[in-house]
């Protein structure tokens, strides 16, 4: 039987996501959604005409509420996930996101070429195999993560003047190295900005990725499998952006 | 303050009796100043000690490039003893608004407080200091600011840099900043300096300023970025009466519509209050009459730093330089993600014609599947 289906590929099913990747993701989807969302209710509340008194409601409060306690949770989700970039697997490794090899750099050009401007080579369409992150990936999510960064640090620094807690009062620094919460409060703004185009850009690609390859790019991080081609498999195993280490 | 260099000089409270004030004043003055620097009631009588047997503290006062509104600010203090004792008839040695000395005369009072108290006086400086042209957009008797600046420093105990100009330029370091105005403490970094910004700052807390130094001697308490504590660690907008109308979500949307006229909170006009340090919401002004945001103004954030660049007064969100007036962070988030959206669309559509090989054989493959399937 196994003869009649020689020219159709055999699939290899591979564990790339653990769960918890699988749950900081999502968990970190959620949360940037509501710290979008309320973000942007603070930054320009909508115009409310109300017979109310100030005392029977606490629209602008409950919004600012919601987005502390996503933050908190955005701040820790961002801690666990620097931790697993150490205890995780190979596709969670912290190497996967830094460029620390020539390799790195040859397979975000190939991915370049592949994938955006999608050149052929001698007439034929190329493919690229990444079970992981492919490299272009991985160090646009280490920009993410510099983004995380800067969102902690200039949130923070804005809300520790009126924490008693110390965990927020460590980040005073951050508005004072700008001169005050002016420009603390602009580069928190602006730099929301970069996780709207960064979630159009990745929602796109996770599609492409799962139309064109059909590896089972998007729901991998719902069952955290992806689908190889045998025979890529055994050809490209070691192509992701951790040659030194080969896929077991 | 040493007691023993500085004699034969008057007590402050010498002084206030010599020019007519009762006890009670005197009393009154300092539980008003003891509240103001934020000290517990214990300490009025530390206060009322040190303004009784302390000697007058020189002072030097310097005008540099500025409008003169701190003195302004100052000589207007709620209590009439604060112009009249610590700042007019008393301390000042050396200002070149207020002092009735001018030309040889006035260089020359300078002059002798510089040399007869040495280490002692207290050096006060108003305005910015240009240094673009080797400093000749201010000289004052054939010098630069800057020499002034750093002649009378050198003999100084401690630095105030009075206002949002000595503090962070204010307005004369504006962008493009053609006299390259600078504040004190990018020049001066020997001495303590306490920066009291604003434009002008609060006058009780200049006051509160001085006669914290006068009490204990050293400088009061300072935040991160250098201003005392007392008056500059909580933000206008948290001290604010109209706050409740915040939380609740209630704004006042245009200057002199129904919101506005009952009060509602001025965040969507552009209010600076939550980003801005300063005790305008809790001192108030003109002995605690009003404050901008109670005469129905938003804040403007005269006492953050670089507040001319911060952006526009009336809308939160700041211009892009570069980009159009106009155009804040949103217009042109809006912008770069129409754009995105334009090069995914076009991508999109580009992957069905530079991959369609790869995508018609997984589809053959797949067809192939699903009828095997079905037989």
């Amino acid at each position: 039987m196994a003869n009649k289906y020689l020219h159709i590929p055999r699939l290899r099913r591979v564990y790339v996501w653990e769960m918890p990747v699988r749950f900081y993701h999502w968990l970190n989807a959620l949360v940037i959604v509501v710290l979008i969302i309320t973000g942007f209710y603070i930054s320009n509340p909508l115009g409310l005409l109300s017979h109310n008194d100030a005392s029977h409601q606490y629209t602008m409060g409950w919004f600012r509420y919601l987005h502390f306690a996503a933050a908190y949770i955005f701040f820790f989700n961002f801690l666990f996930r620097l931790y697993w970039g150490f205890v995780g697997n190979k596709f969670a490794n912290w190497k996967q996101f830094i460029p620390t090899s020539r390799r790195f750099f040859t397979e975000m050009w190939a991915v370049f070429k592949i994938d955006i401007l999608m050149l052929k080579k001698n007439g034929k369409e190329q493919d690229h195999l990444s079970i992981g992150h492919n490299a272009m990936a991985g160090f646009i999510y280490f920009l993410t993560f510099i983004a995380f960064l800067v969102q902690c640090l200039t949130g923070f620094g804005l809300y520790a003047g009126m924490s008693s807690w110390w965990l927020p009062k460590l980040f005073a620094w951050v508005p004072a190295m700008f001169g005050g919460d002016i420009l603390t409060r602009q580069i928190h703004h602006w730099s929301m900005w970069f996780f709207i185009l960064f979630a159009v850009i990745h929602v796109y690609l996770v599609f492409y990725h799962d139309y064109v390859e059909g590896r089972g790019e998007i729901s991998s991080m719902g069952g955290g499998f992806k689908f190889i081609e045998e025979e890529m498999f055994e050809k490209n195993a070691h192509q992701t952006p951790n040659p030194e280490k080969k896929v077991k | 303050m040493n007691n023993e260099i500085i004699p034969k000089q008057p007590t402050y409270y010498e002084e206030v009796q010599r020019k007519g004030y009762s006890r009670r004043d005197f009393v009154k003055f300092v539980s008003l100043m003891t509240a103001f620097i934020g000290l517990e009631q214990s300490a009025i009588g530390q206060v009322a000690k040190a303004l009784e047997t302390k000697p007058r503290m020189p002072v030097i006062w310097l005008h540099f490039q500025e409008c003169t509104c701190c003195s302004e600010s100052f000589i207007r203090s709620s209590h009439p003893i604060v112009a009249d004792i610590l700042l007019d008839k008393i301390s000042l040695d050396y200002s070149e608004t207020l002092m009735a000395a001018s030309g040889t005369q006035a260089e020359a009072a300078l002059k002798n407080t510089m040399t007869k108290y040495k280490g002692q006086y207290i050096l006060c400086v108003e305005g910015s200091v240009p240094l673009g042209a080797d400093g000749v957009y201010c000289m004052i008797g054939g010098k630069t600011s800057l020499q002034i600046l750093h002649e009378v420093a050198e003999g100084a105990a401690a630095i105030i840099a009075w206002g949002s100009c000595a503090s962070n330029g204010c307005v004369q370091s504006a962008k493009p900043n053609p006299t390259q105005a600078t504040p004190i403490h990018k020049i001066i970094t020997n001495k303590p300096i306490i920066k009291v910004p604003g434009c002008p700052p609060i006058g009780e807390v200049m006051a509160g300023v001085i006669v914290h130094y006068l009490t204990f001697g050293v400088i009061p308490e300072l935040d991160r970025i250098g201003r005392p504590k007392a008056f500059y660690n909580k933000r206008v907008h948290d001290t604010c009466y109209r706050r409740p109308f915040y939380d609740a979500g209630l704004f006042v949307e245009s200057f002199d519509d129904e919101n506005a006229k009952k009060g509602y909170c001025l965040y969507k006009m552009g209010c600076k209050g939550p980003t801005t340090y300063n005790a305008c919401a809790v001192t108030k002004w003109n002995g605690g009459t009003s404050f901008p945001i109670q005469a129905g103004h938003p804040c403007i954030g005269c006492s953050e730093e670089n507040f001319w660049d911060n952006g526009r007064l009336y809308e939160r969100g700041s211009s892009f330089a570069g980009f159009g007036i106009e155009a804040d962070a949103d217009k042109l988030g809006e912008v770069a993600l129409g754009v995105t959206l334009g090069a995914v669309a076009v991508h999109a559509v580009a992957t069905n014609f530079g991959k369609s090989k790869t995508i018609h054989e997984h589809q053959a493959e797949g067809n192939e599947s699903e009828h095997e399937l079905e037989s």
